[in-house]
């Protein structure tokens, strides 16, 4: 036999380790998750907060990083009706398509590059560009990179966490802003937002969005830009579950469905004017 | 800032489109055509190149396309990372649909699926207009290799040479399409690496994104298209793992987790 076909492959990490059961390999006894074992002790002590963190960090987080990543959680768990990827998950549940199916709606629209989990990572690559000087903002957001080839994402139609449809800056925004920097030391990149958002947002025309709050609050957290993108896109799902099975239960007559409301240019109709 | 808000307005309860609406009891209006009266002759591929590019494409056009879908990305294999999630759905019993949408999101990857398409007929296309406005074949190739470390369309993740390039040449000659620019483009850069002693041979990425560039298609076109291609195969593996004992999917022990994080210990309180 070929030394290929008698090596056994296996998955590398640094996250889980589990002990067999006697009576079964493919059964866990114990679970390690960067350490800790997951049933036997950390069950009843870790928040869930704290689990998520281990799960991203590997170590626990202290007591002002728990309160932090707890509070962007709450923030952000429900993006609130008319957003688009609970309205993706909204349309799923309305149809009265699979559960999986309403999340992967409500992921695959927060995904997006104008108030999703794409703008989160682009700005906390601008955090990691800028850090906390404000004429590298000021410069790369009025003169942002270029990708040199196309690429499955198209290229940004606005400055990195800030709403180009947006007028002021809306207050839950402001209020979490406020409250994340309160619950941060005072060099903190939370602080430094605070202190230079309106010099930001004269910059740019235009008031910081949610996702500016949740990438600086990542930052402080010393997540990467991917952990970032990956965070967002799971701490805004519960808000999208929970109006999608609201409005399964209301039902698909009780939808918008914009009757009257497209206007199609169609030049084979002879009706048309 | 006021501006700004003008945007909504505009669009509040108004949607205007070119693309298509239906009108119940009536008619199906698709890019301007009925599609009753009009589509209903087109074949599938055609109505999908149509709706992406609002250009109608011939029945060997159509032909080559398909080719390129089946020649390039139906390998019912569910050891390729987009089939194996179908796979994986398959033995855990979860549904088709899921099954197939997940596959289809996973293969927008970087090492394979549809980030090295786009990029290949970005490549490809970009390359061509730069010859033409006077530059050097090989002084390009050797730039992007030196600035990427890569080139797009050429090498693979686990075997160089690419089975596919031979089949998609054939169909493309049987069809008339193998002499188009992009083609043969796309074969002297595989020369021009194969002289500077360049490991990377001529993948079917760059094949169907040379084929793609010489139909006409532009990069986004071409990356639209290009998103449904790996379906053929995914049903296979959805189906294998469906119909055998839950959960026996390549099954792993405990013991094959390779493990090299924390020792033991504490939570405290």
């Amino acid at each position: 036999m070929p030394s290929e076909e008698k090596k056994q492959e296996v998955i590398h990490t640094k996250i889980w380790r589990e002990e067999p059961e006697p009576d079964n390999p493919f059964a866990a006894k114990k679970c390690f998750c960067a350490g800790y074992d997951v049933y036997g002790d950390l069950l009843d002590k870790a928040s869930w907060v704290e689990y998520l963190y281990l799960l991203f960090k590997l170590e626990k987080p202290t007591q002002e990083q728990a309160k932090l990543l707890e509070t962007i959680a709450v923030a952000i768990s429900n993006p609130g009706i008319r957003d688009h990827s609970v309205r993706a998950a909204m349309n799923a549940g309305v149809g009265g398509s699979t559960a999986a199916s309403v999340l992967m709606a409500a992921l695959a629209v927060g995904a997006g590059q104008y108030g999703g989990a794409r703008e989160v990572f682009l700005v906390m690559q601008l955090w990691e560009e800028c850090g906390q000087d404000l004429e590298k903002w000021e410069k790369v957001l009025l003169n942002p990179p270029k990708e040199e080839r196309a690429d499955i994402w198209q290229p940004m139609e606005h400055p990195p966490g800030f709403d180009p449809n947006g007028v002021s800056c809306p207050a839950p925004i402001v209020q979490t802003l406020k409250k994340l920097a309160s619950l941060s030391n005072s060099n903190s990149s939370l602080n430094w937002l605070l202190e230079n958002q309106a010099a930001l947002e004269k910059t740019v025309d235009m008031p910081i969005a949610f996702t500016s709050v949740a990438a600086t609050a990542f930052q402080d957290l010393e997540f990467s830009s991917e952990q970032g993108e990956m965070l967002y896109l799971l701490l805004r799902l519960p808000g999208a579950s929970a109006h999608a099975l609201e409005q399964k239960y209301y039902g698909i007559k009780k939808y918008p469905f914009f009757l009257n409301k497209l206007h199609l240019i169609d030049e084979s109709d002879p009706g048309q004017p | 800032m006021k501006k700004n808000l003008s945007n909504l307005i505009q669009h509040e309860n108004n949607w205007i489109t070119e693309m298509g609406a239906s009108f119940p009891g009536e008619r199906v209006v698709f890019r301007g055509k009925d599609v009753f009266q009009e589509l209903s002759k087109f074949s599938w591929m055609q109505v999908l190149l149509f709706g992406i590019t609002g250009r109608e494409f011939s029945e060997d056009q159509a032909r080559l396309f398909e080719g390129i879908w089946v020649i390039s990305a139906s390998y019912p294999d569910p050891r390729i990372w987009n089939n194996r999630v179908a796979a994986l759905a398959g033995t855990v019993r979860s549904t088709g649909s899921l099954a197939i949408s997940a596959s289809l999101a996973v293969s927008e990857a970087t090492n394979y699926g549809q980030r090295p398409l786009i990029k290949a007929i970005d490549f490809l296309i970009d390359t061509c207009k730069r010859i033409k406005a006077g530059e050097g074949l090989e002084n390009i190739v050797l730039t992007e290799l030196k600035s990427k470390r890569m080139l797009a369309g050429y090498g693979r993740p686990i075997v160089n040479k690419d089975e596919r390039i031979k089949p998609l040449l054939e169909l493309s000659q049987k069809l008339g399409y193998k002499d188009g620019e992009h083609v043969l483009l796309a074969l002297e850069i595989e020369q021009i690496l194969e002289k500077n002693n360049y490991p990377f041979k001529l993948n079917a990425a760059g094949m169907d994104a040379a084929l793609a560039a010489d139909q006409g298609l532009a990069p986004n076109e071409f990356y639209h298209f290009m998103s449904l291609c790996f379906t053929a195969g995914f049903f296979p593996c959805f189906i294998d793992t469906n119909s055998t004992s839950e959960g026996v999917f390549f099954p792993l022990r405990c013991e094959f987790v390779s493990y090299s994080g924390e020792n033991a210990r504490e939570w405290g309180k």
